[in-house]
């Protein structure tokens, strides 16, 4: 057992942890528990998170290697009070059915506009390839990526 | 809009808006608790003992002595308290089996610890020793006989449906067209997995939570197994990631085996498959061939049929005998032909049993009889929509079982919206051109037609007789909705609201699904069938207005109100006068201390008759239409298959909110196109042997092509605003229409799914030798 210091959605916590827990295990033990666990075996993207702002499938990376590195879930972009431009178009459009890929989703959404604020739809799809939904068929979720890409950069702007 | 629709509907439309989902915030900031994430303490890991071999006799267990066995509870059939079975629609299926093996990844034994890591020690401590037996693995081979493992002969159940004189119509035919075709496993992959957790009470009593569709199905199963009386068995459903039919029956035997685990162990007990175990052990949608015989006239009119359906059940009924059922009802589907014979069997194999899968029974046999209307209009030289238009079901005719479907018009009103809106005949000749240029990429589109029976089949609906309960606490300014119908994804938790609200001329938020408890609402019936807008929400709508009489007639006994006769009109009571009490603040006054609470049955309307012995009848009381249109393009070097575009024409009565509407066509449409060419779940020598995701591939982003949902509105009376059922619909059809464009791009006839790319090879010409080898 070990104990270490980790960073989520900005705030400081300690975890005590296995050598060889994974962060998925570790972050929902923790409480996060918007994080969910699609597969476990980086097949699904439903427990994607950031890390160092990189979206990362948590299954897939040692709980170690996530010491003190800035992780952030979807709560840490907004709140049902203050929601994020993502969270608020995923309602809006419909992108949200079952719900259990949406927080992954919105997240690997945000790091796709990190990269590029004005994906085409293509690049939308090559975008969140890494994120299985079963039950929308993907466009309600494409339309919510580029409604918030507008509102996005019309509040840059 | 009529008086009986919704008093107030004209003045406050919300009813064909798309109001936001009332659950969608929650779940998109992360918020939403699945089974998985509820702060429970104290609760130990239940799990399975499995069979590796499909067949067997168990002769005992060995349970390694170096392991402290003091640590766990095991649980074998002796514990169990009531039947020894998973009470479904049959009680064929033990809970644990206590001699014969029957499928592989059957549980045989069952395991509580208090952490996983000891869990994961008993499981591997414990082995099964059985004597192997010869197993059936296909259901041809089922029906020769030669080994009996269900009933007398194997079959689980057998349908026939007749009309007419079918030998007649063989022997007065021009042409006579023969095919078969296969269908494969789909599996569910609702991203939340299979989760139960089972909590033992002081006085005998269970509670259990868990993501499902069907908490009074649990509840039975429960009471059953356990030798519990009704009030002993509490099931609270949990917000449930995706379901599609996966959590219809299987929560039932995961619930008892909980249970069973919780009541050996005195400790609440927790269940949550990982995905290689939801992968291997759960349910799939039944794998089935189907032949087709077809009697024509040279111009293509059909004159008869004889089709014959076989589905591979596994190794218990589950819901195989309703599935089968459907099967058979739409083997003809949206097409009349008047002398038929259909047989219909549901088949036993030493399989994990199958069971409910979105469009239960009826993706197999439309995927059979489109590619063979494909195939007749291929023989006689005639284009696929030819074919279909000749031969659609017009208003009059009757399907073989008798029924003459009052909104059968709608058959020949998707099919010429899709080939419309699709520009099917201008692509399919350009396309035709276009491919014998050199470039290895060739196009094709496909068209197909079909239908689905919304509720239960038959007098289900009469029979289960659905109930729903309306409460208004007391102090409060709220309707609560007290359902059996649970949100899965669907929606209904926003739908049904909707209805109600619309109905008694209050808001939206104003009106609350209450989260599914056993103990707090009434039994509505199932989550299934697309059964809960239709059914469940007519019934809403007439508690709504009996609540609203309710609530006048006791307001008249108090002394302000005395001798008057109060109306509600949008959200106010009304003495006919100027006089005007919003909605809660009469409910207030008139309910007092209680509140409301307000129980209604379904009604069946008049008219309507089924037959069961005779299997003839009104199977549905109304039925959604869609056709789709696909356009691919295949790589024929590396035969590869990526969709391009997907048509969807649907005739679904009234969308009640068109933007959920359109996502479950366009979700259903996606999940469909997987079944047609990527979703392979494969057996290897009897044994599941799909473990992983990265094995089943479902459709990502970059599989899904532009979607293009076109849904039309003939309102059915007797659904609540003119809504029929819609879920399952997109899942019925898409599929055979890939293969149709895979068709025309290949210039291959696929009579199977999946199409992978193994069996598109095996379809094309063996290549001439190169050259110098």
């Amino acid at each position: 057992m070990r104990k270490g210091i980790f960073s989520v959605n900005g705030r400081r916590e300690e975890w005590t942890y296995h050598d060889d827990d994974v962060l998925l295990d570790s972050i929902r033990e923790a409480g996060h528990t918007e994080v969910h666990r699609g597969c476990k075996e980086g097949g699904c993207g439903c427990c994607a998170v950031l890390l160092e702002g990189v979206l990362v499938n948590s299954c897939q990376v040692f709980t170690a290697s996530a010491e003190g590195r800035d992780i952030t879930t979807v709560a840490g972009l907004g709140t049902i009070h203050d929601p994020h431009p993502l969270q608020q178009a995923f309602v809006e459009t419909g992108a949200v059915q079952c719900g259990f890929c949406t927080p992954a989703m919105i997240l690997s959404s945000y790091a796709l506009l990190q990269k590029n604020p004005n994906p085409s739809d293509e690049e939308i799809r090559r975008g969140l390839d890494g994120n299985s939904c079963r039950c929308t068929g993907y466009v309600k979720i494409i339309e919510a990526v580029r409604l918030a890409a507008g509102r996005m950069a019309a509040h840059d702007e | 809009m009529t008086e009986k629709e919704g008093r107030n509907g004209d003045t406050m439309p919300l009813v064909g808006t798309s109001p936001l989902r009332v659950d969608a915030l929650e779940k998109a900031c992360g918020e939403a608790l699945y089974l998985d994430d509820l702060p429970l303490q104290g609760f130990w890991y239940g799990g399975a003992v499995r069979s590796s071999i499909p067949r067997g006799k168990i002769r005992g267990f060995v349970r390694d002595p170096s392991f402290d066995w003091t640590r766990v509870a095991v649980v074998t059939p002796e514990d169990i308290p009531g039947i020894n079975a998973v009470a479904m629609i049959r009680e064929d299926y033990p809970a644990l089996p206590e001699e014969d093996i029957s499928f592989a990844t059957q549980a045989v034994a069952l395991i509580a610890a208090p952490d996983r890591k000891t869990l994961e020690e008993a499981l591997a401590a414990f082995t099964i020793d059985a004597e192997e037996l010869p197993p059936l693995l296909a259901v041809e081979e089922a029906l020769e006989g030669r080994e009996i493992i269900w009933g007398t002969d194997n079959i689980l159940q057998e349908y026939r449906v007749e009309s007419g004189v079918p030998q007649r119509a063989f022997s007065e035919a021009d042409r006579i067209v023969e095919g078969t075709y296969r269908t494969g496993y789909q599996e569910h992959v609702y991203l939340e997995t299979q989760g139960m957790i089972a909590i033992p009470g002081p006085d005998g009593s269970v509670e259990v939570l868990g993501s499902m569709q069907c908490p009074y199905y649990v509840q039975n199963a429960l009471m059953k197994g356990l030798a519990l009386p009704e009030e002993k068995v509490r099931v609270r459903q949990t917000v449930t990631g995706g379901a599609f039919g996966g959590k219809e029956d299987y929560p039932s035997v995961l619930a008892l085996h909980a249970a069973l685990c919780a009541r050996k162990s005195g400790r609440p007990v927790r269940m949550i498959f990982d995905r290689k175990e939801d992968l291997l052990c759960t349910p799939k949608r039944h794998p089935s061939v189907v032949r087709h015989r077809t009697a024509l006239t040279s111009e293509g009119r059909i004159l008869g049929a004889e089709i014959d359906i076989l589905l591979d059940g596994g190794a218990f009924t589950t819901m195989s005998n309703v599935v089968l059922s459907r099967s058979i009802l739409h083997a003809t589907g949206c097409y009349f032909m008047p002398n038929v014979s259909v047989r219909a069997r549901a088949v036993a194999t030493n399989t994990p049993p199958n069971g409910a899968f979105r469009g239960f029974g009826v993706p197999q046999s439309a995927f059979a009889l489109e590619r063979h209307m494909d195939k007749i209009a291929s023989e006689l030289g005639m284009s696929p929509s030819e074919i279909r238009r000749k031969n659609v079901l017009k208003p009059g005719e009757a399907f073989p079982y008798g029924q003459i479907p009052p909104d059968g018009a709608s058959a020949g009103l998707v099919l010429e919206k899709a080939l419309e809106v699709s520009d099917y005949e201008a692509k399919r000749k350009q396309f035709e051109r276009t491919n014998s240029a050199s470039s290895p990429v060739k196009r094709g589109i496909g068209l197909s037609l079909c239908l689905h029976g919304g509720g239960f089949t038959g007098s289900g609906e009469e029979s289960i007789a659905g109930k729903v309960s309306l409460r208004i606490p007391p102090g409060t300014d709220r309707v609560d909705l007290l359902v059996s119908s649970v949100e899965m994804g669907q929606g209904a938790s926003t739908v049904l609201p909707m209805i109600a609200a619309q109905t008694l001329g209050l808001r939206l938020e104003e009106v609350r699904h209450i989260p599914p408890d056993t103990a707090e609402v009434p039994n509505s019936g199932p989550t299934v069938a697309s059964r809960t807008t239709m059914y469940v929400g007519k019934t809403i709508q007439e508690a709504c207005l009996a609540l609203g009489d309710l609530i006048a007639a006791k307001a008249a006994l108090l002394p302000e109100y005395r001798g008057k006769t109060l109306r509600l009109e949008r959200g106010a009571f009304t003495d006919g006068g100027e006089r005007s009490v919003s909605f809660f603040t009469l409910a207030r006054e008139a309910g007092g201390e209680e509140g409301f609470l307000l129980t209604k049955e379904y009604s069946p309307p008049e008219g309507f008759c089924w037959n069961e012995e005779e299997f003839r009848g009104d199977a549905y009381k109304a039925y959604g239409w869609i056709a789709n249109v696909v356009e691919v393009e295949v790589n024929m070097d590396s035969l590869e298959i990526s969709p391009k575009n997907v048509w969807a024409a649907a005739e679904i009565g009234r969308a009640i909110s068109p933007g959920m509407a359109s996502g479950q066509i366009e979700g259903g449409t996606l999940q469909a196109l997987g079944y047609a060419y990527l979703e392979e779940y494969l057996m290897k020598d009897g044994k599941p042997a799909t473990a992983h995701l990265n094995q089943y591939l479902i459709p990502t982003t970059l599989d899904t092509p532009k979607m293009h949902v076109h849904i039309l509105e003939s309102p059915f009376p007797e659904g609540p605003f003119g809504a029929k059922g819609l879920g399952e619909l997109p899942m019925d059809s898409t599929a055979p229409a890939l293969a149709a464009a895979v068709s025309q791009a290949a210039d291959v006839f696929p009579t199977a799914i999946p199409l992978t790319g193994e069996y598109l090879s095996s379809l094309l010409p063996p290549s001439p030798p190169e050259a110098g080898r």
